[in-house]
């Protein structure tokens, strides 16, 4: 659904983004995972043109970002990191603009509105002004404005940042649901909990290169499926074993202040860049 | 139809803001009209007319420009850095053509409501312009021009305050100096010389012209469609590139 060909973005001398290569599957919820400044919005809006690469291609249902721009506008819905709905109109007329923008016939255009109201469960609030909006809300409407006229491919850029735990985790049913009726989702996150409840696979991204990829069971497979972390010197260390048995041999060895658990993402991240995630 | 559906938001908000609008846009016209028409220009005799009939035109040239380029400048100045609400029409599949005609005639029909609350006053104050067809056609020239100005300083200032500096440079001189409170020709000949080429004084010019009814001068006009165009044009250009 999206191949992604040597992608590089180059901001003076630095390089946001390092000759990245990527396929994701019709149907999958993939993840980009990394810290603050990776290179995973810079990735987000080349896909969706609001960047022009400084070199490599990219194709969004078979249509190239660049050449076939008219096509992609259709395929694709886009939920940036930062609201930009407009807050002068209301939540439905915030709909209906991005209806009429696509040239959604009107009848369509209303049944979709009613549609994605109650599915982000707004239709309460659906002719109040967005600026009254809390942010949990403004962020259900940019999800429901980007599905408005159905695309086949979502971007969502960071979409649960700053949100409370419970306003993230129905962020979090709503894309699942979503892409049980079939669209294909791309995600940025800089939350390990994130990647690993609702992504399918993740790809890993550090200083603008795509360093690992794959299911977070085999990322975490990759590295040791558990590991040890006990305190050295006032820090702590992390040590990663395949087998439970191991782990528990090494604990052994060790005195106190031992914790033996799964591995996480955030494990395969230090393992494989020797920072965490949050540095 | 895709400019009508960025014409069709903008007229959204502006009814919605309308009387907000309307009593923001009362302010500086009467004390202008209290300045120059009542105050200082009590005394003054121009053109054999009295000096409001004189200033009336000019006035509604001045706001013509400064309220159409302020009502497509600042909005989407505020909505490329600030909002972020022009990604949505960005991402979208409208032209580039359709987005800036949208806008442009969003900020001339602003434009011209601010024209006619000038001309209501300066009749309510004593002036006495002729007022045909041919006025209006000049006034919403001007709006026109001045909106797609606005565009083509938005897309381009790279922050809020350069916006207002573009307005310092631009546009408050030529309210000033375009023929709005005194002939241009009487200033120094250099001076006059590049005041006439400016857009703003044909304005004034045409509107006097008509409105003290010597009838109009087609070469005005003619500058202005040309200045539309190419404000229009170059609009085009800037939003083509940015996408």
């Amino acid at each position: 659904m999206i191949e992604i060909r040597g992608l590089t973005k180059d901001y003076g001398r630095i390089r946001a983004v390092d000759n990245l290569h990527l396929k994701i599957e019709r149907g999958e919820i993939f993840g980009l995972l990394g810290p603050n400044g990776a290179g995973k919005t810079t990735t987000i809006r080349m896909l969706t043109m609001l960047t022009r690469p400084t070199a490599g291609e990219a194709y969004i249902a078979g249509y190239e970002v660049r050449r076939d721009l008219a096509r992609v506008r259709g395929e694709i819905g886009v939920v940036p990191q930062h609201i930009n709905l407009d807050q002068e109109l209301t939540a439905r007329e915030n709909l209906e603009l991005h209806g009429r923008l696509y040239k959604m016939p009107p009848a369509e255009r209303r049944r979709r509105i009613e549609e994605l109201l109650a599915f982000v469960e707004l239709d309460g609030r659906a002719d109040e002004l967005v600026s009254t909006f809390s942010g949990g809300m403004k962020r259900r409407l940019m999800i429901a404005r980007a599905l408005m006229h159905r695309p086949r491919v979502l971007f969502l850029d960071e979409p649960t940042a700053g949100l409370d735990p419970q306003t993230r985790r129905r962020m979090w049913d709503l894309v699942r649901q979503m892409n049980r009726d079939g669209v294909t989702v791309l995600l940025t996150t800089h939350y390990i909990e994130e990647a690993e409840a609702l992504c399918h696979r993740v790809g890993i991204m550090h200083q603008g290169r795509l360093i690992a990829l794959g299911t977070p069971a085999e990322l975490k497979e990759r590295v040791g499926r558990y590991v040890v972390e006990s305190l050295n010197g006032g820090q702590t260390a992390y040590t990663l074993f395949a087998t439970r048995e191991e782990a528990l041999v090494f604990a052994g060895s060790l005195r106190d202040g031992v914790v033996i658990r799964e591995t996480s993402l955030e494990d395969v991240f230090v393992q494989l860049t020797g920072r965490r995630v949050g540095d | 139809m895709d400019c009508y559906t960025v014409f069709w938001r903008e007229m959204l908000v502006f009814k919605r803001t309308f009387w907000k609008f309307l009593s923001a846009r009362l302010v500086s016209p009467v004390l202008y009209l209290v300045a120059f028409g009542w105050g200082l220009g009590r005394s003054i005799r121009t053109d054999g007319g009295s000096y409001l009939d004189f200033v009336v035109p000019g006035i509604i040239a001045l706001s013509a420009m400064t309220v159409s380029f302020n009502a497509t400048g600042i909005p989407l100045n505020m909505s490329r850095l600030y909002h972020k609400t022009l990604e949505e029409y960005l991402i979208a599949p409208v032209g580039s053509f359709s987005f800036v005609l949208g806008k442009v005639l969003a900020g001339t029909v602003r434009g011209l409501v601010g024209a006619l609350v000038i001309l209501v006053l300066g009749l309510l104050f004593g002036a006495r312009p002729e007022v045909g067809v041919w006025f209006f056609a000049v006034v919403f020239l001007t709006c026109f021009l001045f909106a797609a100005l606005g565009v083509v300083a938005a897309m381009t200032v790279p922050s809020h305050e350069d916006m207002a500096n573009f307005s310092t440079f631009v546009i408050l001189p030529m309210a000033f100096l375009c023929g709005t409170f005194f002939r241009a020709d009487v200033l120094p000949e250099v001076v006059a010389d590049i005041i006439c080429v400016l857009p703003l004084t044909h304005t004034s010019y045409a509107l006097r012209s008509l409105a003290g009814g010597t009838g109009l001068p087609l070469i005005s006009v003619f500058v202005l469609l040309a200045y539309a165009a190419a404000f229009l044009g170059i609009a085009v250009w800037i939003v083509r590139r940015a996408r």
